[in-house]
C-alpha cells in the first residue's frame, strides 16, 4: 500500500526465480529497507510453477502475499498463464520474449505488457546460467527499488563463496545485472 | 547458554527464527514429526543442536511427538515440539494429558488450511483446536504472533510462561510466517535482562523414593467425580488467578471508534495498516489485537468495545476468532461485522475496502 | 504369630493390599519386578510408566517415580524420558491393547530405533478393565465380550505374536523373552535380564508376561491356572527369543 513495491516473479523450477528473490531482498536489507519475501509452496510444488512474492518498502509491510503486483514477471508459458490472476490495471507485465504459444494467454487488463529478450541476451552475450540475474537487473531497472551497487553487494554476499573458486563468475553476474538494467532502459520502460 | 553473542540482525524464515529462539531459550531437546509447513523448524534444530549439545528425536507420529515431549519435560528439561494441521489434531491427545497433569510443554503451531489435509500453506483455522482442543477446559496459554520478531520473542517467552505457571503453552503462527523471510534481531535473553525460569524435574529427583523423599506418583485418572472436581477446581482457580499476569494485547485509536477492528496473528498486520491509513485520513477507526488468545484479554476488549459503535472481526477462518470474541463480549449489545476468509490471506486493501463500505454508508 | 508376606522394598507398603482382582497376574508380575529392582539396587533410578487398562492400577504401587499415561502412549513417554535423561532406567508397563493395538505403532518404532528402554507387556488375552473384549492376543476360538461365539479368524484375524515380531525387527543388542506367571522364577529371570540389558545400554528389551484374568475369563482358580499354564502356552511359547551376545572385555 502506498510506498511498497510489489514484485511477483514466476517461472519453472530451476530457472532461478527464488534466487532472484533472495538476492533482491538481501539488497533491500543492505539498503536498510523494509522487505518481505515469500515463495509459493503447496503440494504441487514439485513440478509446479515456482513463484516469488517480494515486497520492498520504506514502511512495515502488511500481508505476506498480495493480489495485484506492481510488476509481474513470467519466465515460462505456464508462468504466463498462472500469473494472470496477479495482474491489475496498474501492473507492468513482463515476460521473456522467447516463450512461445502464449499470445492468447497474455493479460488483457495490465497497464503495460512487454516481452524482453532476456534468455536470448543471456545466451548470446553472457551465459544461460545468469539468465535470472539479467531478469533481476531488469526488475531493478524498472522499479529502482534498490541501487545497482546494493544489488552487487547482495550478489557478492549470497554467491561470494562460488566466486572464490571461480572469479570469472563475479564478472559474469555483474555484467548480467547491468545488462538487464540497460535492456529495460533501451526498451523505454525504465 | 550464550548461544548468541550480543544482538544479531538476521534475515531468515519464521521456522528458522523459531529454532534459534528455542536454542537461545535453552531448550535442551526437541521431539518432532514432519508436517508442512513447520518441517524446517526441526531441520534447523538438527543442524544447530549438535554444536550446542542439544538433542533431537524424530518420532513416528505426532502422538508420539507430544508424548515424548511430555517425557522430556518430566525429567526437568526444557522440551518442545512443533506441528500443524492434522498433526495438531493428533497433538491434542498428549496435550490433554499435559493439561490434566500441569506439564509445562511448549508447542509451536504453524497453521495450514483445514479441515483434513486441505492445503499445506496457510490459515487461521486451528484457533479452536489450539485453544480448546482435547477433552478438557482449555487450561492452556496460547500466544498468536504476527512477525518474525514476535515468533522469536514469544518462543522464548513460552518456555518461561510454561515453567512458571505449569500450563501447556503454545506459540500459534501460520504457514505464511513459517515460510516468509523478513528481518529480526536475535538475542540472548539473559543479555536483555530476561531471566529464564528454572525448570524442575517431576521424576528422577535426587534421593531414594520412599525414604529420602516421597515417590512421584503421577496420574491423570480418578475414581469418583468428586475427586476430579477437586483437581479441576484447583487448576481452574490457578488459571484464572494467573490470567492477568499473562494476558497481552494491543490496541489503537479505540476512543469513540466508529469501527473497532479485531484481528490476530498475521491478519492483524493487514488490519493495522488498513486502520492506520484510514485513521490518517481522519476516519474514526481503531483496532484491538489479542496477543494471548488464551487467556483472552476479556476485560480489555470489553472496555475497548464499550467505546465503539461497532466491531469488525477479520480472520482467515470461518468464525473461530469471532466465536471467542462473542463469548467474551457476552451481554454487550453492539453490531459485529465480519470479514471471514477461511484458508486465505487477507490483504490491507481488502480490509480498507470493507471498512470504507461501512464508513461511507454503502452496503453490498 | 502374624505372618506378613515378604514385600519387595521397592513396593509402597501404604498402597497395599493392592487394587487388582483376586487371582490377577499383575500382582505376581509386579512382585517379580519389585524383587528385581531391589536386587539390582536401582530403585532410585527407575521411572515406571503404566498405561490405561488394569496396568493403571499400578500408578502408586512402587516407591519409584511413576507416570500413568494415556492408552498406548506409555512407550513414547518412556522414550522421551530416556532420550532426555539417559541415566534413568525406564520401564514401560502395559497390557496387550496398550502394546499391540493402540500402542503398536509406538512399540514397533521404539523397537526398530533400538531405544534403550524396557517394555513389560502383560498378556491376558482380553481387554480386562473395560469388561473383557477381544484383544490382539485373544486366541482363535476364544470367547470374549466381542467374540461371544469364539474368535473367528476369518472375521477377526489372527492373534499378535509380539515377542516374535519384536525379535525380528530389533538389533543385535536387544533382549526379547516371553515368560508367564505360571513360571515365576523364569519370568523374574527374564525381567532381570531385560533390565540389565538396559543398564548396559545394549539395546531394546522386551518381556511379554502371560497372565491371568479370572474375572473376565470367568474361571475358578483351577481353571484359571489351567488356562495360563496349558492353554495359552499352546499359542504363546515361553522362552527367550533373543539374547544379545555379551562381549567379554
Amino acid at each position: 500500500m502506498g510506498e511498497a513495491v510489489r514484485i511477483a516473479i514466476a517461472g519453472e523450477g530451476g530457472q532461478g526465480v527464488q534466487s532472484v528473490a533472495m538476492i533482491l531482498t538481501e539488497a533491500a536489507a543492505l539498503d536498510g529497507k523494509e522487505f518481505l519475501y515469500i515463495p509459493n509452496f503447496g503440494v504441487e510444488q514439485r513440478g509446479g510453477v515456482s513463484i516469488a512474492f517480494v515486497q520492498i518498502s520504506d514502511e512495515k509491510i502488511g500481508a505476506p502475499k498480495f493480489k495485484t503486483g506492481d510488476i509481474v514477471i513470467a519466465l515460462s508459458d505456464r508462468a504466463v498463464r498462472r500469473m494472470g490472476m496477479h495482474v491489475g490495471s496498474e501492473t507492468l507485465f513482463i515476460y521473456d520474449a522467447g516463450i512461445k504459444g502464449i499470445d492468447d494467454d497474455l493479460p488483457k487488463n495490465a497497464k503495460k505488457v512487454m516481452a524482453i529478450p532476456a534468455l536470448e541476451k543471456a545466451n548470446k552475450e553472457l551465459h544461460p546460467r545468469v539468465f535470472n540475474v539479467l531478469i533481476m537487473g531488469a526488475v531493478i531497472g524498472v522499479t529502482k527499488v534498490v541501487t545497482l551497487e546494493k544489488a552487487k553487494e547482495a550478489i557478492e554476499k549470497k554467491l561470494g563463496y562460488k566466486f572464490e573458486q571461480n572469479p570469472e563468475l563475479r564478472e559474469l553476474n555483474f555484467k548480467a545485472l547491468e545488462r538487464g538494467y540497460q535492456l529495460v532502459a533501451e526498451m523505454g520502460v525504465a | 547458554m550464550g548461544v548468541i553473542e550480543g544482538e544479531k540482525k538476521a534475515f531468515m524464515t519464521g521456522n528458522e527464527a523459531v529454532a534459534w529462539a528455542a536454542l537461545a531459550a535453552g531448550a535442551e531437546i526437541m521431539y518432532g514429526y514432519p508436517i508442512t509447513p513447520q518441517n524446517e523448524i526441526m531441520q534447523y534444530w538438527t543442524r544447530l543442536a549438535p554444536k550446542h549439545e542439544r538433542k533431537f528425536l524424530q518420532t513416528e507420529d505426532e502422538l508420539s511427538a507430544g508424548f515424548t515431549t511430555i517425557g522430556g519435560v518430566l525429567t526437568g528439561k526444557r522440551a518442545f515440539t512443533a506441528t500443524a494441521g492434522p498433526g495438531n489434531v493428533l497433538m491434542q491427545e498428549p496435550m490433554s494429558m499435559a493439561e490434566a497433569m500441569r506439564i509445562p510443554t511448549v508447542v509451536v503451531v504453524q497453521q495450514r488450511g483445514g479441515p483434513s489435509t486441505a492445503t499445506v500453506i496457510y490459515s487461521q483455522q486451528e484457533v479452536t483446536l489450539t485453544c480448546f482442543g482435547g477433552n478438557g477446559e482449555g487450561l492452556r496459554v496460547v500466544y498468536s504472533t504476527s512477525s518474525h520478531q514476535e515468533l522469536y520473542d514469544y518462543t522464548i517467552k513460552a518456555f518461561n510462561t510454561a515453567w512458571k505457571y505449569r500450563f501447556p503453552t503454545f506459540v500459534l503462527a501460520d504457514g505464511y510466517q513459517a515460510k516468509m523471510r523478513e528481518s529480526l534481531v536475535l538475542y540472548d535473553p539473559e543479555e536483555r535482562g530476561i531471566e529464564m525460569v528454572p525448570t524442575e524435574a517431576f521424576v528422577g529427583k535426587p534421593g531414594m523414593p520412599g525414604e529420602d523423599r516421597p515417590p512421584a506418583h503421577l496420574r491423570n485418572t480418578y475414581n469418583i467425580e468428586e475427586e476430579l472436581e477437586e483437581v479441576l477446581k484447583k487448576d481452574i482457580q490457578e488459571y484464572e488467578q494467573m490470567a492477568p499476569e499473562i494476558i497481552e494485547y494491543d490496541e489503537f485509536n479505540t476512543d469513540g471508534a466508529d469501527i473497532l477492528v479485531v484481528a490476530h496473528g498475521v491478519v492483524f498486520r493487514s488490519a493495522a495498516i488498513a486502520v492506520r491509513k484510514l485513521a490518517d485520513e481522519g476516519l474514526k477507526v481503531g483496532y484491538f489485537r489479542p496477543i494471548t488468545l488464551r487467556p483472552f484479554p476479556q476485560e480489555q476488549l470489553r472496555q475497548a468495545a464499550a467505546k465503539a459503535k461497532q466491531l469488525m472481526v477479520v480472520e482467515s477462518a470461518y468464525g473461530q476468532l469471532l466465536k471467542i470474541v462473542k463469548d467474551n463480549l457476552y451481554g454487550m449489545d453492539l453490531p459485529i461485522r465480519t470479514l471471514l476468509r477461511p484458508g486465505v490471506g487477507v490483504t490491507p486493501e481488502e480490509v480498507v475496502a470493507d471498512l470504507r463500505t461501512v464508513l461511507e454508508g454503502r452496503e453490498d | 504369630m502374624d505372618i506378613q508376606p515378604k514385600m519387595p522394598k521397592s513396593w509402597n507398603a501404604a498402597t497395599k493390599p493392592h487394587k487388582f482382582c483376586p487371582g490377577c497376574g499383575h500382582g505376581l508380575i509386579l512382585k517379580a519386578l519389585g524383587q528385581v529392582i531391589d536386587e539390582m539396587g536401582i530403585q532410585d533410578r527407575v521411572v515406571f510408566g503404566c498405561d490405561i487398562g488394569c496396568s493403571l492400577l499400578s500408578w502408586d504401587f512402587f516407591n519409584v517415580d511413576t507416570v500413568q499415561t494415556h492408552h498406548g502412549r506409555t512407550t513414547p513417554v518412556m522414550v522421551g524420558i530416556k532420550k532426555a535423561s539417559p541415566d534413568r532406567i525406564v520401564i514401560a508397563y502395559m497390557g496387550d491393547g496398550g502394546g499391540y493395538a493402540i500402542g503398536s505403532q509406538h512399540l514397533v518404532n521404539a523397537a526398530t530405533r533400538d531405544d534403550k528402554i524396557t517394555v513389560i507387556l502383560v498378556n491376558n488375552t482380553v481387554y480386562a478393565m473395560t469388561g473383557g473384549q477381544m484383544a490382539p492376543t485373544t486366541m482363535p476360538g476364544q470367547k470374549t465380550e466381542t467374540t461371544p461365539f469364539g474368535r473367528d479368524v476369518a472375521q477377526a484375524g489372527y492373534p499378535m505374536m509380539g515377542p516374535e515380531m519384536v525379535a525380528a525387527i530389533t538389533q543385535e543388542g536387544a533382549y526379547v523373552a516371553r515368560g508367564s506367571v505360571a513360571r515365576f522364577r523364569k519370568l523374574k529371570e527374564y525381567i532381570r535380564k531385560a533390565l540389565e540389558n538396559q543398564l548396559a545400554m545394549r539395546g531394546f528389551s522386551f518381556v511379554e508376561a502371560l497372565s491371568t484374568c479370572p474375572t473376565n475369563w470367568r474361571t475358578n482358580a483351577e481353571k484359571t491356572w489351567e488356562f495360563v499354564e496349558k492353554k495359552m502356552t499352546e499359542q504363546y511359547p515361553l522362552g527367550e527369543l533373543k539374547v544379545p551376545v555379551i562381549k567379554e572385555g
